[in-house]
Parts: structure tokens; C-alpha cells; sequence
């Protein structure tokens, strides 16, 4: 409902670098901004993908991880007071009576504002599905890719398959809960935090849980309500693991999303935008960073930064329609340095 | 030199494939359809493909981190392998691959 909504200046889907860095041109312009992600933290794929690994191509940074690069990142919209609704996906985009985007995500949130900004990267960062006959008709009956309620699994026969943190973690927090738990991973091996393989592995010596090397080639079950998974083991016979509840942990992949649905034209997946305002065919929308698509584009985190501040140039006058834009530098504007706090008293 | 890309309907391509390019890359620019979301920083395992037994034992061994990411993917056998890992050399040339339901679905 409009009463609950959320009002501001410009609303930005996707809280990734080049995300992060528009809400920096956008405050220097005095927009006060809003972000939508569907992770729990800041940074996108730098977040996600590549926490830990250097990037050599950040103007004046040699090397700087993707941790490192959104912390900084961070610091420098710190004055500007971003606001993030982090775990939440924009789902649907509408116009309000006098003229502003209402954003909607799938938690309920509502965010009103003049400008939307489109900076979903590859898109959505969503649980990937394993490529399993028939999973879908199991699909949020007895298939799940992640835990809302812990409640929901007291007493089930449990099957986690995955063998990263996320599969590891539910094994150990659903273990008490659960009536059995079988662990299933490819290999008797484990990418997850050490102390919780170990934990792991004390529970399977203490025959409180039980793990299966292999991978699950069939679900077997009736009308959504899985019975058994096979198990293909990587020498020998199939093996059918008897289970109430799949939870597969495969890491996530990128799906555009809703994004596809509101009414902005795409081409192959990506927004078209003209070079001079990265503005996509619906004025006051934009797109930045890898979701646009234009002759001669380069998926680089700098190319988006480039085009984070053409935009805010152009979001500039439908924010402030009756001000002048006054192109000013942080060096020697005091009024630019008033706004990121650092003015001279 | 040449690399010979099977897609997901058994049809196989000839690929042109340039020296010191990953395996990644090349079926990229060959216009097959290769997601490699992570841009081949060996993170996501959407680049996996099944590598042709004769192949198999010319390649350079799996390092642990390609083993652990390959934990991501899906059908995984034997001669599978992430190619964003595989880099292109001229005893590689007439290389055989095949693309998986991770790399081009």
C-alpha cells in the first residue's frame, strides 16, 4: 500500500560495485538512494564469486580483492546514507498517480522513486537446481534450495547434497532436528570451513548422520512428495537413499529475473542503452554496469563506473527539474566536500 | 589449430582455436553457447565440459581449486573438467570436447 511506502530519489536494483559507486555520483548530485539485493551483503559477484581473489584492473588499485573493493567502496558512499534492503529481489515495477516508479520486492517492500537504476550485473543470484528429471513437480513440497523454517524439518528424513559451507552448515544445524540426515557429495571431500567438516565428520563417526559419496541421478516419489533418491555411487551400484526432504546446496547461478518482465525492452537478456545517459527505452529508467548492452561494451567494473556517472547526470535533471547541474570537482568544490563530510571548517 | 565442440544435441564444431586462450574462450568466440557466469576466474562451474577420453590424460592434471569448484556442477564424470582451466597449446590442436547441461543450458 502507498502509505507504506517507502518515498526517495532513485531506487537502484543491484548492490554490486558498479550499484555501489552510482549511489557516490548520485550523492554528489544530492539524490538520496535506495538499493535492492538479493544477497545478504554488499559487492555482487565481487561478494559472491570472487570474495578473495585480486582484480589487477581497478584504476589506481594494482591489486585489491572483491572483498576489498566493495568494503572501499562502502567507505565512499558512507556519507550519502544509502539505505539497503539486502535478501529481497524488485519484483515488480509500477507507476504510481503522480508519476514515480513503485518498486515491490518479493518481501514485501515498497520503494517510490523518480529515477530506477538497473544495475543487476548478470542478474539475480539465485540456488542453482540440479538437472534432475522431474524436479520441478518436487519443488517446494519436498524440495527445497534453502531453509526459511528449521521447524519444517523436525522429524523428516532428511537427504543435504552439496559439499560447500551452505550444505555443510544445514547439515549441522538440522541434525538434531531431523528423525535421519544423510550428507551426499560427489567426492569424500569438502570446500566448507574446516571446523564444520569436522564437526561433520564427528557426527558421522558417531553414527548421528550418515554420508553418501556419489550423486543423485533420480528422484523417486509420487504427486511432489519425494520417497527415495538414487545415488550413484562413483564405482558400483545405484544405491535408493529413503528420504521425506531433499535439500540440494549447489552454490547459485545468475537468472535475470523479474527484471525481464518490466517492460524495459532487452536484447539477448541484456538492456539496451544509448552512451550518452546509459538510459534504457523507457526514460527515467537506466541500466549500468553488465546488464547493458551498447556498440563497444566492455564487462569491466570500470566501464560501469564511467557509466554510473553518466547517468547521474542526466537522473540529475528529472530529480531536480528546476535546478541548473553545476559540474563541480571533489578537489576544489566546497560545497561537493561539505556533502562528503570532509569540508574545512 | 582447431578445436571440435560438441553442443548438447551431439552435433559436433569445428572450432578455430588461438594459442594461449582457454578452452572457455574459444568455444565464447566460436559462438557456442558457453555461460562461464564467473568470466573463467574458475568460481562457478558453468564452463564444464566433458573432455574426449583420447584427450584425457594430454591435459595438464586438475589443481585442488578446480576440483573444489567442480563441486558446483552437475553429471559429473571422470573426464570432466571446468574449461576455463584449459589453456590452448599446440599439442592440444584438434582438442575434443563436449558442452554439459552446466556450461550451455
Amino acid at each position: 500500500m502507498t502509505t507504506d511506502a517507502i518515498s526517495t530519489d532513485v531506487v537502484i536494483i543491484g548492490a554490486g560495485p558498479v550499484g555501489l559507486f552510482a549511489v557516490f555520483e548520485l550523492g554528489l548530485n544530492d539524490m538520496k538512494c535506495h538499493l535492492i539485493d538479493i544477497l545478504d551483503k554488499p559487492g555482487g559477484q565481487c561478494a559472491e564469486l570472487y570474495p578473495e581473489k585480486p582484480i589487477y584492473d581497478i584504476p589506481a588499485l594494482p591489486i585489491v580483492t572483491g572483498h576489498g573493493l566493495t568494503e572501499a567502496l562502502m567507505k565512499q558512499i558512507e556519507p550519502f546514507n544509502p539505505v539497503f534492503h539486502f535478501n529481497q529481489m524488485a519484483e515488480s515495477l509500477t507507476k504510481t498517480e503522480d508519476g514515480k516508479w513503485r518498486v515491490v520486492t518479493d518481501a514485501g517492500t515498497v520503494i517510490e522513486a523518480t529515477v530506477l537504476v538497473i544495475a543487476a550485473g548478470g542478474g539475480s543470484f539465485v540456488p542453482k537446481k540440479p538437472p534432475i528429471k522431474g524436479i520441478e513437480e518436487y519443488e517446494a513440497k519436498s524440495v527445497f534450495y534453502s531453509v526459511r523454517r528449521m521447524e519444517t524439518f523436525r522429524d523428516r528424513h532428511i537427504v543435504i547434497a552439496g559439499g560447500g559451507d551452505s550444505a555443510l552448515d544445514w547439515t549441522l544445524n538440522l541434525q538434531p532436528l531431523a528423525a535421519k540426515l544423510t550428507l551426499i557429495h560427489r567426492r569424500d571431500e569438502f570446500r566448507a570451513a574446516p571446523d564444520s567438516v569436522n564437526k561433520m565428520r564427528e557426527l558421522v563417526a558417531e553414527g548421528k548422520i550418515d554420508l553418501k559419496i556419489g550423486q543423485i541421478v533420480h528422484l523417486n516419489g509420487a504427486g511432489g512428495q519425494i520417497e527415495s533418491v538414487t545415488l550413484k555411487p562413483e564405482s558400483g551400484h545405484n544405491e535408493n537413499i529413503a528420504c521425506d526432504s531433499l535439500l540440494p546446496f549447489y552454490g547459485l547461478t545468475m537468472k535475470l529475473g523479474p527484471v525481464a518482465n518490466f517492460g524495459i525492452n532487452l536484447h539477448q537478456n541484456l538492456i539496451p542503452v544509448d552512451t550518452e545517459k546509459f538510459e534504457s527505452d523507457v526514460p527515467t529508467i537506466f541500466a549500468i554496469g553488465d546488464i547493458n548492452s551498447y556498440p563497444g561494451k566492455l564487462k569491466l567494473i570500470l566501464s560501469g563506473f564511467h557509466e554510473a556517472a553518466l547517468m547521474a547526470q542526466q537522473a540529475f535533471h528529472y530529480v531536480h527539474p528546476n535546478r541548473k547541474l553545476r559540474f563541480q570537482y571533489t578537489t576544489s568544490s566546497s560545497d561537493l566536500q561539505t556533502k562528503l563530510g570532509v569540508a574545512a571548517e | 589449430m582447431k578445436l571440435f565442440v560438441t553442443d548438447l544435441e551431439g552435433e559436433q564444431h569445428e572450432i578455430e582455436a588461438m594459442p594461449n586462450w582457454t578452452v572457455m574462450e574459444i568455444i565464447r568466440d566460436g559462438d557456442q553457447p558457453m555461460r562461464a557466469e564467473c568470466g573463467g576466474s574458475c568460481a562457478c562451474a558453468t564452463c564444464h565440459v566433458y573432455v574426449a577420453q583420447e584427450w584425457l590424460n594430454k591435459l595438464p592434471p586438475m589443481e585442488d581449486e578446480e576440483r573444489g569448484t567442480l563441486d558446483g556442477g552437475f553429471e559429473v564424470e571422470p573426464n570432466s573438467r571446468l574449461s576455463c582451466q584449459l589453456i590452448m597449446t599446440p599439442d592440444l590442436d584438434g582438442l575434443k570436447v563436449t558442452l554439459t547441461n552446466d556450461s550451455s543450458n
